[in-house]
């Protein structure tokens, strides 16, 4: 009997314990699958990787570049030579110093997959360490988005990982998970789609900055973030958050927000500085959307009241923007955009009368089972319609699309014409992170492929231009021509906020899901 | 006896190997792509197509049959391409949670409907046997998601009795296990009480009416012993094949329940696979649904020589 009690004592005392630590219960926006967030673009899969790995530098919510593994760097005369020393003090978990080799292997595997890494490493003639916490990146020629390259707050981000790591083909996950940030990855306790875990690192030296953006410093206050993958039905999300079972859901869902803003225990935070855009993207390769004249007709029915309208509904957190890159961001501009803030039905008719369009239909593909876009492709198609075009809206999962945009064949043969989507802010903020934007035709990275040699010479003026004012003109100058050829279509922006109890204190404005400062009282 | 285990056993292995070929190739046959998914929204189409030859299915679909059949064939099911972990390993983590889901949904069942539907029979054509045929339909009916949230609004927002998500595993403590999966287990035992309730009333039924039940009454014994060892008893096999269907069924069947509970059981890691179009996942999942479907039958097959003398096989 004795030993009875003192069992059920020690249960209860180990119990206690559980309860004292501080637990962030977390409802990511999404599923958790792929744990190598330089082998993947998808957004969660960042997340995993903030809540592990460090950055060079950081954006701030001004969308600034500012330091945050790096302590100086220093550019030589002749723009050619970028000089970075480290902050004392960094470790990988696994105790090890963090050094410029493992930054040159990080940094190599990185250049290999993401776009404006793939850019930049068009410049590099070498990278090497210059010591144990200092590396070196020499250029063929003076580059104008090193900072921002390295600084790149969204997918993918240039995260440091240890050099044995960094080393693993860029085309091949990596299978250890040992970064030097804030959180430490519990592999004992993921198990994919029910729950992925991340406890603090006690050893993180946090910078002295306040945080901001991806930059500053990250101070942790909890134990353990506890990321629920199992929970993705939007109400039983919000229910969950109602009854104190989870603290935060990432990106509840829009037609219930105005509830939860209405629950004295609920606070809803527009953490983002920079909003979300939808885009409607043509396929340049098959008619009818290989005619400019024809794309100009699609973009001048396209006002962007009707899609926000539909698609988001709560007029507080939709706003129409003129630009391709996101409002509010440095690059940010109306060039070229009268075309379509400008336009109406009457202009859109007789755009697609002078085009010569023959009837063609348009493959419009809508996701279904994709709540934060599914309403867009309606939308688009009765736009379309009222233009004068014919329609043809096919129904299907959001990975059948994913599939199907990758096919080049004609849309009658399993190919398409038009997808809709939407982007993060600093996914599409400059010009060599927009993926629209990249018009190498076939060649081109981005699903629609489309072919402007013009535009391709611009970005490799951009490219090369170290000049801040000079880069904005050459900015306008990419967006007006993407308007005249109709690269894509902008179609508004909106905010995304996320809900938490209101016993979580210490938010702020981020460019992704990020849980450091956040504290549980 | 003996024979016919092994005659059963035996044809399990044509089965499962016809739902493999056709699992493997319906899926092959359907649109999608997981290299595109995985690649994520930003990948060009030749980052795509370096995962599709890493994935190896850039090769023949024959050759990309061989290479799976003749893993399952040495007890390998593959990896899955999303997760990267063992397709064994995920049917083994998502496991628990869906039987022990289907098994308090089956218990609570069989002890709401076998007693209702006795009772059914017993006042045949009375006001109770009309009201339980009439909420059977009811049962039948109302969808498995809408009467999910009715119970979670009532019972765990506003009264505040049970959680309203998750799952806690066995080995975490019993109670808050059975608390977590109490109101799963009834949202969806509800449309099984119909079913089984229904499937008793009528068997009992029938047997009520045999000459035995007339004698055993002839006899003076008490009603009670007359239901339950006379005419349930001679009622069962039926029963019981409804029952085995329906745990068959749940084992598959219980993907909206676990999406709307939030619990990580096997019908969700099902979805989740199809929607990513993870072909390890779904043949292995299917494989293992298929031999449990099997083996539930087998196992039904078994019980009629217990349950009534007069089989032999």
């Amino acid at each position: 009997m004795r030993k009875l009690i003192s069992l059920l004592m020690f249960a209860a005392a180990f119990g206690a314990a559980n309860a004292q630590d501080k637990v962030l219960r977390v409802v990511p926006h999404s599923n958790l699958s792929i744990l190598d967030p330089i082998w993947t673009t998808a957004y969660m899969s960042r997340n995993h990787g903030y809540m592990i790995y460090d950055t060079l530098f950081g954006t701030d919510e001004k969308s600034q570049i500012k330091p945050q593994m790096v302590e100086s760097w220093k550019l030589s005369a002749d723009k050619k030579t970028w000089d970075f020393t480290l902050r004392k003090g960094l470790a990988f978990h696994d105790g090890k110093p963090v050094t410029g080799e493992d930054v040159v292997a990080s940094l190599a595997r990185w250049g290999k997959r993401d776009a404006m890494g793939v850019a930049m490493m068009g410049f590099v003639d070498k990278m090497e360490a210059t010591g144990a916490d200092s590396f070196r990146i020499s250029l063929k020629e003076p580059c104008g988005f090193v900072l921002e390259a390295l600084g790149k707050p969204s997918s993918n981000v240039p995260f440091i990982m240890p050099k044995r790591i960094a080393e693993t083909d860029a085309f091949k996950q990596i299978e250890e998970h040992i970064g030097s940030g804030p959180y430490v990855f519990v592999k004992e306790e993921f198990k994919p789609g029910d729950k992925a875990v991340y406890a603090k690192n006690a050893k993180y030296v946090p910078r002295k900055e306040p945080p901001s953006g991806s930059a500053g410093g990250k101070r942790v206050y909890v134990d353990r973030v506890e990321w629920n993958l199992a929970l993705r039905d939007a109400q039983a999300q919000v229910n969950a958050l109602q009854k104190g079972e989870v603290d935060i859901v990432e990106q509840p869902s829009f037609p219930l927000i105005p509830g939860l803003k209405k629950d004295p225990n609920i606070v809803v935070y527009n953490y983002s500085p920079v909003p979300l855009q939808y885009m409607a993207r043509f396929n340049h390769l098959h008619k009818p959307f290989d005619n400019p004249q024809v794309r100009q007709a699609a973009m001048a029915a396209f006002a962007q009241e009707p899609f926000l309208r539909a698609q988001v509904g709560v007029k507080e957190l939709y706003k129409k923007c003129p630009s391709m890159f996101t409002c509010g961001t440095p690059y940010a501009s109306s060039a070229g955009s009268d075309i379509q803030a400008k336009s109406n039905m009457k202009k859109a008719q007789a755009l697609l009368k002078a085009s010569g369009y023959d009837g063609t239909p348009v493959v419009l593909m809508k996701p279904t089972d994709l709540a934060a876009i599914d309403k867009l492709p309606d939308v688009a198609a009765q736009l379309l319609r009222q233009a004068g075009f014919k329609v043809d809206l096919q129904a299907m999962d959001w990975q059948t699309l994913v599939g199907r945009r990758a096919k080049k064949d004609p849309p009658d043969k399993g190919g398409w014409n038009m997808f809709l989507t939407a982007w993060q802010g600093p996914d599409i903020w400059n010009p060599i992170a927009n993926a629209a934007l990249d018009t190498r035709g076939e060649a081109s990275g981005w699903f629609g492929w489309g072919k402007d040699d013009k535009i391709v010479e611009l970005k490799s003026q951009f490219m090369r231009e170290t000049d801040a004012a000079k880069r904005k003109k050459l900015a306008e100058a990419i967006q007006a021509r993407a308007f005249e050829v109709a690269t894509h279509v902008p179609l508004g922006e909106f905010d995304a906020p996320l809900a938490a109890r209101k016993n979580i204190s210490g938010h702020f404005r981020q460019t992704g899901n990020f849980y450091w400062n956040l504290k549980k009282n | 006896m003996l024979t016919f285990i092994l005659r059963r056993i035996a044809a399990t292995v044509p089965v499962l190997l016809i739902v493999a070929v056709l699992v493997f190739l319906v899926l092959r046959l359907a649109p999608g792509d997981p290299a595109a998914i995985l690649a994520g929204d930003a990948a060009s189409t030749e980052q795509i197509a370096r995962i599709r030859t890493g994935l190896g299915l850039d090769r023949p679909i024959l050759a990309q049959f061989g290479i799976w059949i003749g893993n399952v064939l040495q007890g390998d099911l593959g990896e899955s391409f999303y997760y990267k972990t063992k397709v064994a390993t995920l049917i083994g983590q998502r496991l628990e949670p869906t039987l022990a889901l289907s098994t308090l949904t089956i218990l609570i069942a069989v002890a709401v409907a076998v007693p209702l539907g006795v009772l059914a029979a017993w006042r045949f054509g009375g006001w109770f046997d009309r009201a339980l045929m009439g909420l059977s339909v009811l049962g039948f009916s109302v969808p498995v998601f809408v009467l999910a949230y009715i119970l979670i609004y009532v019972v765990s927002l506003r009264l505040g009795l049970l959680p309203v998500q998750g799952y806690q595993r066995i080995g975490d403590g019993f109670w808050t296990f059975l608390r977590h999966l109490v109101l799963p287990s009834v949202t969806l035992s509800v449309i099984y009480i119909a079913l089984i309730a229904r499937v008793t009333r009528a068997s009992v039924l029938e047997a009520l009416g045999e000459d035995y039940i007339r004698t055993a009454r002839a006899k003076g014994l008490p009603e009670i012993r007359v239901l339950v060892h006379h005419a349930l008893a001679n009622a069962a096999v039926p029963i019981v094949t409804v029952i085995g269907i329906g745990i068959a069924l749940l084992i598959g069947g219980v993907v909206v329940t676990e999406s709307v509970y939030a619990i990580p059981g096997l019908g969700r890691l099902t979805v989740d696979a199809v929607l990513a179009r993870d072909f390890p996942t779904i043949q292995g999942v299917i494989l293992f649904f298929s031999f449990a479907y099997v083996l539930i039958n087998f196992l039904i097959d078994l019980s009629y020589v217990f349950l009534d003398p007069r089989i032999r096989y």
